[in-house]
């Protein structure tokens, strides 16, 4: 912003809105690392909990009927890739509660009285962290998967799972910060979380396959994005990590790696563009 | 640069004008100022003083840049908060009234994070870190986690975390609310030096003792307007005249009082003389100068009556207090007490 009043204060030419940025986005991402370290708890039951599902799942369908599963495929290396989407889908929805406990608390008010280059940082620091952890989350799930005998994606397969598991995260810190800065509080939050967990879990091919499903539920898993996520990752596993392989019969068409992806891309980048107004309204 | 500069673009370094917020709608929206007008000279020490409800904190989360007005103007040192608010944030430290500091954090990496957010060089806000432990005397607990802190550490954390950047306005919201007499004499002490040292401070009580003890200049807020302005010396002068309190028994009664009140009515240079029910019957009077003393102590002689106690004394900020508002600050303060709801207030301050 420019102004006509000579500048007052000593500061010389303003100094690169890059360094300014970086510097502070820095400082509050390790302020969530550091919380992190102190406080582990999060990081352990976000392992914790998928790390159940699979072991007590895959026990419970362990005897699952033939033919149930494409390609004879054994069920604990079906529900690996349900699992570890599961666990990076989790961790990432809570990726607003450390903001709205910083509103609660007044701890957003000291940041917006520095004068912060940009208050994009704030946001950015939380997408950094959630991103960080959820992908520790997910490989210490992967690698969990892989010593029970449930398979571990190839070279290329793995960079498929990755930006596959990015893209997931994006999408649903947006959500999720979008949510703590547009409900009133941290119990609403939480029962929010609760709510849509399991649900979308159910919801998708994360437990069973869509022929094991009725039609109606079919559709909604169809539907769901955390279907787009796990059935590239299933394909990888399975050793296919061709971007133009169907990975999903859905009741609407075929659905290829690329257009799974291209789902993911475009809900991540429409929910940041949705939330946005809403962020700036409440960072001004 | 300094007070000239500033004082140049039209008299004070902050200068709020005509400032309106109202807070709710409808039949539940209420004024929280209404019309204010502030100007604070650069490089004093400048109180304002009111009841809670007033309008104070509202005042100052506007100068901070939390809070926007619904009219009016905000200027410090000619830069518009409104429209440049980032200039004004960087000459600003905002000691806020509610705590918010990072448990888990220690004192250290918050204001290590505060520098940051201030984007100094890493030498210099380690420097800057040191020099304001030393100031406030932290060096025992900085590098302990803040959660363990008591009220008088995290206020003094809070001031060292609103000084890093050396802003040429300190900003503090009720500093010294609920805090340790050590913990307040210390804040007293630093909030001194600082002014000595050219920074322009600004406080808000509800203490009239703390203002009276700190401000160079003082304003009294009512109703979110400024009520009265100036300099403390000077506001207690303009009501002229010294306040004596006379018991001519330790225990009066009602006709002797009124004796006395019509004796000392006659007197010349005494006025507003009131019987005090509630102290035994003895009675408030307003002298006008030294001499009249000598003089009433001849007159209640002559007449034969004793004098039990006779006290003397300066008009206090209480009575200007009560001269601009008619009523004492805490008779001001009792009227809120009931009508406060810390909840709506909490819901205020949330983004």
């Amino acid at each position: 912003m420019t102004s006509a009043t000579p500048s007052l204060d000593a500061r010389p030419a303003e100094p690169s809105a890059l360094a300014e940025i970086s510097q502070e986005t820095l400082a509050l991402t390790k302020r969530l690392f550091v919380q992190l370290q102190r406080r582990p708890s999060t990081l352990v039951a976000g392992v914790l909990q998928p790390l159940i599902w699979l072991v007590l799942f895959g026990a419970l369908f362990a005897k699952a009927p033939e033919g149930l599963l494409p390609e004879g495929m054994s069920y604990g290396r079906f529900l690996g890739a349900g699992v570890i989407v599961f666990t990076a889908f989790s961790g990432a929805l809570n990726a607003g509660l450390p903001v709205m406990f910083d509103r609660e608390f007044g701890f957003l008010n000291r940041l917006l009285v520095a004068p912060l280059r940009s208050r994009s940082s704030i946001v950015l620091a939380s997408v950094l962290f959630i991103t960080v952890m959820s992908l520790v989350q997910s490989l210490a799930i992967m690698v969990t998967a892989a010593l029970l005998g449930y398979g571990w994606p190839g070279g290329g397969g793995l960079v498929l799972v990755l930006v596959t598991l990015l893209l997931l995260v994006f999408a649903v810190t947006a959500l999720s910060l979008g949510l703590a800065f547009a409900l009133p509080g941290h119990i609403e939050l939480i029962a929010v979380i609760f709510v849509a967990n399991l649900p979308l879990l159910f919801a998708s091919t994360a437990l069973a396959p869509i022929s094991f499903m009725p039609t109606w539920l079919g559709w909604l898993a169809a539907l769901n994005p955390l279907t787009f996520a796990i059935e590239p990752i299933r394909a990888a596993y399975a050793g296919h990590f061709s971007l133009s392989a169907v990975v999903l019969e859905a009741p609407y068409g075929q659905l290829t790696a690329a257009s799974c992806l291209g789902v993911l891309a475009a809900l991540a980048v429409g929910l940041f563009l949705l939330i946005r107004p809403l962020l700036d309204r409440k960072l001004t | 640069m300094g007070a000239m500069a500033d004082g140049a673009a039209g008299g004070g370094l902050i200068e709020l004008r005509d400032l309106c917020k109202s807070y709710g709608r409808g039949e539940k929206a209420v004024q929280a100022l209404d019309g204010l007008s502030l100007t604070v000279p650069a490089g004093t020490l400048y109180g304002l003083l009111g009841p809670n409800g007033s309008g104070k904190t509202t005042t100052l989360r506007i100068l901070c840049t939390l809070l926007a007005p619904d009219a009016g103007s905000v200027r410090v040192a000619g830069r518009d908060a409104i429209a440049d608010p980032r200039a004004v944030r960087r000459l600003l430290g905002y000691v806020a009234q509610e705590v918010a500091i990072d448990k888990i954090l220690t004192g250290r990496e918050l204001l290590q994070l505060q520098g940051d957010l201030h984007h100094l060089e890493r030498s210099d806000r380690n420097l800057r870190i040191a020099e304001l432990v030393e100031l406030l005397g932290m060096g025992e607990w900085i590098d302990r986690r803040c959660g363990g802190y008591s009220g008088g550490m995290r206020r003094r954390l809070d001031l060292a975390s609103a000084l890093l950047h050396r802003p040429r306005v300190l900003v503090l919201d009720e500093p010294t609310v609920g805090l340790d007499i050590e913990s307040r004499a210390a804040i007293w002490t630093v909030l001194r030096q600082l002014r000595n040292g050219g920074t322009t401070v600004l406080l808000s009580s509800h203490y009239l003792e703390e203002v009276d003890a700190l401000a160079d200049r003082l304003a009294i807020i009512e109703r979110g307007r400024v009520i009265a302005e100036g300099v403390p010396a000077v506001l207690k002068r303009a009501l002229g005249g010294d306040r004596v309190t006379l018991r001519v028994r330790e225990f009066s009664d009602a006709d002797e009082a009124e004796r006395v009140q019509a004796l000392l009515k006659a007197c010349e240079g005494v006025r507003q003389v009131v019987v005090n029910r509630s102290q035994g019957y003895s009675l408030n009077l307003v002298v006008e100068h030294d001499g009249v003393v000598e003089q009433l102590r001849r007159q209640l002689a002559a007449a034969e009556l004793p004098v039990f106690a006779l006290a003397q004394s300066r008009p206090s900020l209480d009575d200007v207090y009560l001269q601009a508002t008619g009523r004492t600050l805490m008779d001001a303060e009792l009227a809120v007490a009931g009508l406060r709801d810390p909840k709506a207030e909490r819901k205020q301050s949330m983004r």
